[in-house]
């Protein structure tokens, strides 16, 4: 029996990438979903060259909800697992002075990929089996003024994905909520990161895999920030106003 | 700014990297003005690679685009390693015609060195099994280079270490092959002129290299082990390794955890670890069954070897002797070595075949590589070994180079003047440049 297809929703991230590569070498079919989607063409022969599956691309906007249905009924199967890797981290400056910005930040962190993991959500039930997959981020476990903004849209993401899980927890359809903390992509090229916190994109990959194929709930890329956050969210308020994280 | 080096760690250089995500960003980078130079994975040992104004790091461009099962071709952008072809296409059934003794370097840096393999004498280099490649030139075009196509541009590109413009785009055709695995067949020369006797006598094999003791003098200068190998059929594998002819072999991949004082390294050290590489080999079996990734990339397995030598960094020495004077030139080359008592631990003793190129490195002769912990003494050796290479009528490899000078170079190589006329008249020579053709006035 062929595997079932896995879609990638925001497939331009270097992230999304190497998803991709990791469910498409473990033989699974791969749908590619993205804006101006014709410009991952090389990016769909290169994962069907390597891995021997099927690729396909298929125009998607997380901010244009009234597409979200036809989206759904024009993929060529539904897929097995879905993963939402869409968002923008926005810069906090903007975002704090300019509300168009700061609208975007949030709207393509939680509104978007919480509308549309809410439809499959609907159409994996109906079906009777699937697992939804969202990256969202440590930044949304508690707020901070260097980019709470961008904080509070995954604070959003995180608080409908556990409530998707715990809505479906008594069926077949599964729910995983992915934390990564740092991650050396385009998004974070030139900012000064530790390096022994920066995960690469493929171990957000492999991460990623695991989780989906032991059915975990919420997952940590690296395990040392499952530490930094349970101290960062245990500080008292008024502890915590003050710092500078 | 970052710190930029190649595999041998020296020079250290300071430079700006960027990172091109798409062809455009990579075109928009070529014409931004001012020489700049194109880097793969850093696996040439010197500074063939680093501009400190502008580098680019190629690594991000690395998909790839076509294969046709008829030909072997694939098309693939020059990021692409040959280690991710080899790990694709293996399983198909198809392997590099041509392969350096690492599977990690790029596509765009194999062409750009037109590197050579253990099969040079009778298959020829990198370049030759390049169909076309797409080069970015400095006014940020892309043109498709082939033998018919930009036939002069295309000569100059193979081999021409990045001085012409930045690959792009390759197409390589790939060799058929029914296993993962070669037949090795191994022999063992008491001195150099027996090492060269087997070579000349072996012209027929597809791959042949010798590890050479490059400490021993006197009867036993150039004692060596010279391995044969073919691609082995099914039938040359044990019964029931047949049925998966091409299942990948286990390895153990270790890491060199620390950098070693360098002291670890010396003249005991190194003697002894020929002497036992020797008698074991000689004692061993003649024929043996080695899978592809131990018998092309030994080294590989170690990753992070290049730290050996301690945080001096090293360099390697690679020179080519013409066939006529192959034999005298090397006792020279290895009377020097072994003199100065500063061998190393991997000495590699090869025959390339005839090439006529503008730069490559192979010419019809004998090429001997090996590596020194960089130091006043053993940078004096290789100038040595610089001025023996010249008297003997040889030429060195620029992309293991990191220290020959300018006058040395250009009386080993009178085609460097030609080249950088070429690329004056082509308006390549405001565009490209790394600290190396800086250095050496390519």
């Amino acid at each position: 029996m062929s595997k079932s297809a896995v879609l990638i929703l925001g497939a331009g991230s270097d992230m999304a990438r190497a998803l991709a590569h990791k469910y498409a070498s473990a033989g699974h079919d791969i749908q590619l979903a993205a804006r101006q989607v014709q410009r991952l063409a090389a990016d769909q022969a290169d994962i069907a060259l390597r891995h021997g599956v099927a690729v396909s691309l298929h125009e998607f906007d997380a901010l244009d909800l009234g597409t979200h249905p036809g989206f759904v009924q024009g993929l060529p199967s539904l897929p097995g697992i879905a993963i939402c890797a869409v968002g923008l981290m926005g810069q906090q400056g903007e975002s704090q002075t300019d509300m168009q910005k700061a609208a975007l930040v949030m709207r393509s962190n939680f509104e978007g990929p919480a509308c549309i993991l809410a439809l499959l959500a609907n159409a994996f039930e109906q079906r009777g089996h699937g697992i939804l997959v969202g990256i969202a981020s440590v930044a949304g476990l508690r707020g901070r003024a260097s980019n709470y903004v961008y904080g509070a849209s995954k604070a959003g993401f995180v608080a409908f994905l556990s409530g998707l899980r715990n809505r479906l927890a008594r069926g077949p359809v599964h729910v995983v909520t992915v934390l990564p903390g740092f991650v050396n992509t385009k998004m974070t090229e030139g900012m000064a990161l530790p390096r022994r916190l920066l995960a690469q994109p493929a171990d957000v990959a492999d991460a990623v895999f695991r989780a989906t194929q032991k059915r975990r709930d919420v997952i940590y890329v690296k395990p040392i920030w499952r530490l930094i956050m349970a101290i960062i969210c245990a500080l008292p308020e008024r502890v915590f106003k003050k710092t500078s994280l | 700014m970052s710190t930029v080096s190649g595999w041998g760690q020296y020079p250290r250089l300071q430079a700006h990297l960027r990172k091109p995500q798409s062809p455009e960003a990579l075109c928009a980078l070529a014409q931004n003005g001012g020489p700049t130079i194109a880097r793969g994975n850093g696996r040439a040992y010197g500074d063939s690679a680093i501009n400190s104004r502008c580098t680019i790091d190629m690594r991000a461009l690395n998909r790839m685009l076509q294969f046709c099962p008829d030909s072997g071709q694939l098309v693939a952008e020059a990021g692409v390693l040959l280690g991710d072809i080899i790990a694709a296409f293996l399983p198909r059934g198809w392997f590099p015609y041509v392969t350096p003794g690492t599977k990690f370097v790029t596509l765009g840096g194999a062409v750009a060195a037109d590197v050579h393999g253990k099969n040079h004498h009778k298959e020829g280099g990198f370049g030759a099994y390049v169909d076309w490649l797409d080069l970015v030139d400095h006014s940020g075009q892309i043109l498709r280079c082939s033998r018919s196509e930009n036939p002069q541009l295309f000569q100059h590109t193979l081999g021409g270490m990045g001085l012409t413009g930045v690959i792009y785009r390759v197409a390589l055709r790939l060799r058929p092959v029914s296993s993962g695995w070669i037949v090795q067949k191994r022999q063992v020369a008491r001195d150099i002129g027996q090492a060269i006797a087997l070579f000349e006598q072996a012209q027929d094999a597809t791959y042949s290299v010798a590890w050479i003791d490059c400490l021993q003098r006197g009867a036993a200068m150039g004692r060596s082990l010279v391995m044969l190998g073919e691609h082995a059929t099914p039938a040359d594998l044990p019964p029931k390794a047949r049925a998966t002819p091409f299942a990948p072999p286990k390895r153990r991949q270790l890491h060199m955890p620390i950098t070693p004082p360098s002291w670890v390294l010396n003249r005991a050290t190194v003697r002894a670890f020929n002497a036992l590489y020797y008698w074991q080999g000689a004692r061993g079996p003649g024929h043996s069954l080695v899978d592809w990734d131990s018998y092309f990339y030994p080294l590989d397995a170690i990753l992070g070897w290049n730290k050996i030598y301690g945080r001096r960094g090293f360099a390697q020495f690679q020179c080519v002797i013409p066939l006529a004077q192959a034999e005298a030139g090397l006792r020279a080359l290895l009377a020097a070595i072994s003199a100065a008592g500063a061998g190393s631990f991997l000495a590699v003793l090869k025959r390339l075949g005839a090439q006529d190129s503008p730069l490559s490195f192979p010419m019809a002769g004998y090429t001997l590589a090996l590596d020194f912990p960089v130091t006043a003494k053993t940078l004096a050796l290789m100038q040595q070994l610089d001025a023996i290479t010249h008297h003997y009528g040889g030429r060195i490899y620029l992309a293991k180079d990191s220290r020959i000078s300018r006058d040395m170079f250009h009386q080993t190589e009178p085609r460097a003047a030609p080249f950088a006329r070429y690329r004056q008249a082509s308006g390549a020579a405001g565009a490209w440049a790394s600290a190396q053709s800086e250095r050496l006035g390519l």
